[in-house]
């Protein structure tokens, strides 16, 4: 499955929100995309779900443009992964896992014992099984962050699109979140991703998407774009990229803001 | 329904057969009482060609007065209450009755006008479900254009206090044209909400557009579940939330406006009985829309036989209503979760 987005211009008014991006994403990568507030990242996102009509470009599917599918199509295709949120009822865990089912259900269908099984299957396969008849608004966010991925493997689709997975999530589930995306991807899912952490690019990412104000663009591996001066150009902030070797002796880059800081204590 | 919990499966079935018994049981009571021996043996009567050794004026009173008002309570009841239900899921408040968007009014407005023309009650009928719908379409696409994004509910549920105002204050504009010797009465008697002059051939019209309402409803009530997260979450999930979402706003007036057409308007059903629903069953709409059902059919049942046995003068139905509901709505704020706000 191959996803590709060419020229792709998009927006709400007559003032093009994200313009001339190009984007392909092959199974097993995932794409991060970084950038400051505002700059378009989750407009990109409605345009990939089929949620934005586009003012012009393509993004096609396996060749396919996805202006022509029906959303059931779209959705068996490219799941969805919202940020972790509170819906109005107290529904089961199950009950929302359950609802990644709808794209393969006809119009006055409930779900089968299958798609029970299927939504078990994908709750077993992130460890969270035991969740399974917990109360969905009455878990933690890290919790409710890893159901709705869930719910996005129930739905079977081979793109997840993920909008910040980590973002309200502590750090020890920061990393977790992230270590699924990688041991989902190694199954041969491909993940589009936003984070407002470029270390977690760093982490997980074969490919970054800096996308800057003024509808500048960069794109390619992590390594090539998340530089000290892309980020300064980006944030505004100075940063410097450090290495870390790990205990296998691998190693792993990261970032590091430079601010004046009382605390910091003289050599 | 092989997936649903025994014990919802359960529940369902006692809260079913809870509501047919309470029907039953409301047969014997009244001014005239026939007691439960008598009921059997003309109901067996009817049934089996049993002899007949019951009063001929019992059988009167059960077949041409009792059974249509207390069939019309029970589906009413049930009506109310699975459009309250289906409201409260699609837009994703708990706090959302069909009052409050203005269905009930506008339907009210449409009735009112109708009994103004003396039209006859599927004439009524008719024009109570486009006023209703119309209300409805007001609030929904005026709160649309005043949205900006944040406070979704909060303007939905302000504009429909607004409308559900205008069309109030049109139905007192209906009042005080109306011939104050013939007209007015019939209308503020019908408004304060009854079931005291159903017919056979009313409730025949009543269940019409109440199959037709609920039927839908219930094939898509799974669906509902999805509605719950809201637009763009419900078409990422793969959902035509263009085409179903008018179609279930459409069959849930259909219910409120045929509801309020035939009983006039009746308060708090469509507001508390979801709660109590979703309190004994759970949010899953795939039981909760039958669960609401059953139990805004038994509540209304229970709170008619009151309405005509307490007093020597029959109260109208929709103050009954409103004073149960709203101490008991009340009772359940303060003991329920939290997770309902």
């Amino acid at each position: 499955m191959k996803l590709e987005i060419n020229n792709l211009v998009c927006g709400y008014g007559r003032e093009p929100v994200v313009k001339d991006l190009s984007l392909s994403l092959d199974s097993g990568e995932i794409v991060c995309l970084l950038g400051p507030n505002g700059v378009g990242k989750t407009t990109l996102f409605k345009a990939i779900l089929g949620l934005l009509p586009r003012t012009s470009g393509s993004i096609t599917l396996d060749g396919r443009d996805i202006r022509h599918f029906k959303e059931q199509r779209l959705a068996r295709e490219i799941a969805y992964v919202p940020q972790a949120h509170t819906p109005p009822f107290p529904f089961s865990v199950m009950d929302v896992v359950l609802l990644g089912r709808t794209a393969h259900l006809g119009p006055f269908a409930s779900p089968s014992p299958l798609d029970y099984a299927l939504a078990e299957e994908a709750l077993s396969s992130l460890h969270i099984f035991f969740l399974k008849d917990r109360i969905y608004t009455e878990i933690s966010g890290g919790e409710r962050q890893m159901v709705l991925v869930a719910r996005a493997l129930a739905q079977q689709s081979r793109i997840l699109v993920l909008d910040e997975p980590t973002s309200h999530l502590d750090f020890g589930n920061q990393v977790r979140v992230l270590q699924q995306i990688n041991r989902l991807v190694k199954k041969g899912l491909s993940v589009i991703m936003t984070t407002h952490f470029p270390n977690h690019a760093f982490l997980c990412a074969t490919q970054v998407v800096l996308m800057q104000h003024h509808n500048r663009f960069q794109s390619g591996t992590p390594n090539k774009i998340i530089t000290e001066a892309n980020l300064l150009s980006a944030y505004g902030v100075e940063v410097k990229i450090v290495d870390t070797k790990t205990h296998e002796g691998d190693i792993i880059k990261s970032c590091v803001p430079l601010i004046a800081h009382s605390n910091v204590e003289a050599p | 329904m092989k997936q649903l919990l025994p014990a919802h499966r359960l529940t369902l079935l006692l809260m079913a057969a809870g509501a047919l018994l309470i029907g039953l049981f409301s047969l014997s009571l009244g001014r005239y009482p026939i007691p439960l021996k008598e009921l059997f043996v003309i109901l067996g009567h009817k049934l089996t060609l049993l002899p007949n050794i019951a009063p001929v004026q019992a059988e009167i009173v059960l077949f041409q007065v009792r059974f249509p008002r207390i069939a019309a309570a029970l589906l009413i009841g049930g009506a109310l209450s699975l459009a309250g239900t289906t409201y409260q899921g699609l837009f994703k408040n708990p706090m959302i009755s069909p009052d409050i968007l203005g269905a009930a009014a506008g339907a009210g407005f449409g009735a009112a006008l109708a009994i103004l023309f003396s039209w006859n009650m599927a004439g009524i009928q008719v024009s109570a479900f486009t006023f209703g719908l119309l209300a409805v379409m007001i609030t929904y696409f005026i709160s649309a254009a005043i949205n900006k994004g944040t406070h979704t509910i909060l303007i939905l549920v302000l504009t429909g206090v607004l409308v559900s105002t205008l069309f109030t204050s049109l139905i007192s504009i209906i009042k005080f044209t109306a011939d104050p010797f013939n007209k007015l009465p019939a209308i503020t008697f019908w408004l304060m909400g009854g079931l005291a002059n159903i017919s056979m051939h009313d409730l025949r019209l009543l269940s019409i557009p109440l199959i037709l309402g609920a039927v839908p409803l219930l094939l898509l009530r799974w669906k509902l579940n999805v509605l719950c997260f809201g637009e763009e979450e419900a078409r990422a999930l793969g959902l035509n939330v263009k085409r179903i979402r008018p179609l279930i706003i459409l069959c849930a007036t259909l219910l409120t406006a045929a509801s309020v057409a035939v009983s006039g308007m009746i308060g708090f059903v469509g507001l508390v009985i979801p709660h109590m629903a979703r309190l004994l069953i759970g949010p899953n709409h795939r039981t909760l829309l039958p669960a609401s059902f059953f139990l805004g059919g038994a509540f209304l049942v229970i709170v008619d036989d009151a309405a005509r046995c307490i007093f020597p003068v029959e109260i109208p139905l929709g103050i009954l209503t409103s004073l149960v509901g709203a101490p008991f709505f009340l009772f359940l704020l303060m003991k329920g979760r939290k997770s309902w706000l």
